[in-house]
């Protein structure tokens, strides 16, 4: 058949057509994994009584009646939500940003006693399930009156909460030269300032890969703040879209979608920009 | 002979390292230590406090009230192992809250692995358009934990939703999948395994630590591709998937917004969504039963333990570490 065309170089051939095929599948397979994600966009700009008529992604009708629907649905309009949300994950950026890498400068740089009990606990705390003192430290926000405030989501941030931060900068730290430190020192630099002047400025793929996850977290984060903002004023995000799927039931699907959406475009945002931060992260450490 | 070239394993996987190895080093002058002393408990004073008041002074107050009966309202009154007891013997949703998770995890952890080992492959060697791919499918990752997204699969997986509706151009008329027992734990399922992108870009940094020259050693004593991912590749990659299967079993024996949203917190239809945490959280913070709920985080903690435990045993027998571990 083909011999005389494949014979003048049928090993180039059929490399060929093999990349082609597995290119062909890759894309394929990814369309697959997306395909929920499009149908929502698309679903969110199609007039109600359609989405689940058109299967497909480009929808037959336009309009944007979903969106200023969902955005006014609940008792404050979308914005107030996103609000709450942005608030409280700066917050917690910042204080996993400050707690975690003074932390991770002693463990990575500095003798003192019990370092090795304190280290070892610290990696302990990384895998301990969460539920196991959530009980209790619902209770201590309680007396303290915290509950429907933002303080049991934010203060543990600024108390280095997030173990798996700590080890991944002073795993950061370690790999960062020594010479540094002591030229440093030899110029009369004290621990405070070749932490703030030689070691942090160094370790800033390792802080912006922990705002990166930090961010993506709390944005995402739905039973800590279920937990702790039962008040409509204090919802965030995920509270609210519960909330409206809680109140609408069955339906109003398309202004769900909508707010989903939005719920879904600061994550797709950092992921966008933050990409080499998170592939990196992920890759050393591990972490998700 | 392709399995001795192996032997020297280079893959390190990215496992938590051992403490610091200093402190033991030469002496040095006693203020300068005594100062750097200082300094380091002064830059650990936030994860201290963290460490006291929300960590280990928790640990021991859940571990208290678990032996309690307490509802927030009246002082904790001390029951013995009566919450472990009733647990075990008069619970059966406890039961069905075990057997869904143990089920959830044994089943997506394997296949999302799978998938993304499968991935990784694929997309390894030097495929063009790697890092797009690799976007692809590491996006839903980041999503797949959101409220939004379990919205979205509600809807994919209820009755009038997007599976339905593909049926349908076939003239096949289906039921929600999300309402029915059968199947609910199944749409989870589906959306834990969707989630293989993160375990997969583990797997490409593990794949690329595999010297090229192990692959050109098995191709010149004659190994086919199947021979070199049977010699090289799967056996230098063991660390990755080992470190990938204690990460995943941990973190899917305690989902918890999936399972909420879709059974808008009930665990229904039938308990047959009703992962662990949810239960705990519906006994903790609905039902104020907080000393139970205690009791249900320790036995979490055994569980998650025990396995973690297993997993290192079982290790021992498939995980491959090189020479010089031996």
């Amino acid at each position: 058949m083909a011999t005389t065309v494949s014979s003048r170089n049928p090993v180039l051939y059929r490399r060929r057509v093999s990349r082609g095929a597995k290119h062909l599948m890759l894309i394929g397979f990814g369309l697959v994994m997306l395909y929920p994600l499009l149908w929502m966009i698309s679903s969110s700009l199609k007039p109600e009584e359609l989405i689940f008529r058109e299967p497909g992604l480009i929808p037959s009708e336009f309009t944007f009646k979903n969106y200023t629907e969902g955005w006014t649905a609940l008792a404050h309009p979308f914005g107030y939500y996103l609000w709450n949300s942005a608030v409280i994950t700066a917050l917690s950026v910042v204080g996993n940003l400050v707690a975690c890498s003074l932390a991770a400068y002693s463990f990575a740089r500095l003798n003192f006693p019990l370092k090795k009990l304190w280290f070892a606990l610290m990696l302990g705390t990384i895998m301990l399930p969460f539920h196991v003192v959530i009980v209790p430290q619902y209770i201590v926000f309680s007396q303290l009156d915290m509950i429907n405030t933002i303080w049991p989501l934010i203060l543990p941030k600024f108390l280095a909460h997030d173990s798996f931060f700590i080890f991944l900068m002073v795993q950061f730290i370690r790999t960062l030269p020594r010479e540094l430190d002591e030229a440093a020192s030899i110029d009369g630099a004290g621990y405070w300032r070749t932490f703030f002047r030689v070691i942090l400025p160094l370790c800033t793929p390792a802080l912006a890969t922990t705002a990166i996850f930090t961010f993506i977290w709390t944005w995402n984060d739905f039973f800590s703040q279920l937990l702790y903002l039962n008040n409509p004023d204090n919802f965030t995000v995920p509270v609210a879209l519960r909330t409206f799927l809680d109140s609408s039931g069955e339906s109003s699907w398309g202004p769900m979608f909508a707010m989903s959406i939005i719920a879904l475009g600061p994550i797709f945002g950092f992921f966008l920009a933050g990409q080499k931060y998170l592939i990196r992260g992920m890759a050393t450490t591990g972490l998700k | 002979m392709v399995d001795s070239l192996s032997l020297k394993s280079e893959v390190a996987a990215p496992a938590p390292a051992p403490a610091p190895k200093r402190g033991r080093g030469r002496p040095r002058p006693s203020v300068r230590s005594r100062r750097e002393g200082w300094a380091a408990y002064v830059f650990l004073i936030p994860w201290f406090l963290g460490l006291f008041l929300i960590t280990i002074g928790p640990i021991v107050a859940s571990l208290y009230l678990s032996f309690t009966d307490y509802s927030l309202l009246d002082e904790a009154k001390w029951v013995g192992l009566d919450n472990y007891v009733k647990m075990f013997t008069e619970d059966p949703r406890f039961w069905a809250s075990l057997k869904v998770t143990t089920i959830y995890v044994v089943v997506s952890v394997p296949l999302q692995l799978g998938f993304a080992l499968a991935l990784a492959l694929l997309l390894d060697r030097g495929l063009r358009g790697l890092s797009f791919y690799r976007s692809i499918y590491y996006l839903p990752s980041l999503l797949g934990g959101s409220v939004a997204i379990a919205i979205l699969w509600r809807k994919i997986f209820g009755a009038d939703g997007l599976v339905n509706a593909v049926l349908a151009i076939f003239g096949i008329q289906g039921t929600s999948y999300v309402n029915n027992p059968d199947t609910a734990l199944s749409t989870l399922i589906l959306l834990h395994v969707w989630t293989f992108g993160a375990p997969m870009v583990i797997f490409l940094a593990g794949l690329r630590q595999i010297p090229s020259s192990y692959y050109e050693a098995a191709s010149i004593d004659g190994a086919g591709v199947v021979q070199q991912f049977k010699s090289v590749t799967l056996p230098l990659l063991t660390p990755i998937i080992f470190f990938n299967l204690v990460l995943e079993v941990i973190k899917s024996f305690q989902s918890f917004t999936q399972s909420f949203i879709v059974s808008n917190g009930t665990g229904g239809p039938s308990d047959s969504t009703l992962f662990y945490t949810l239960y705990l959280y519906s006994k903790g913070f609905k039902e104020y039963e907080m000393g139970y709920a205690s009791a249900m985080a320790w036995v979490l903690v055994i569980i998650i333990a025990g396995l973690t435990g297993v997993n290192f045993l079982a290790s021992k027998y498939w995980v491959f570490y090189g020479d010089d571990s031996k």
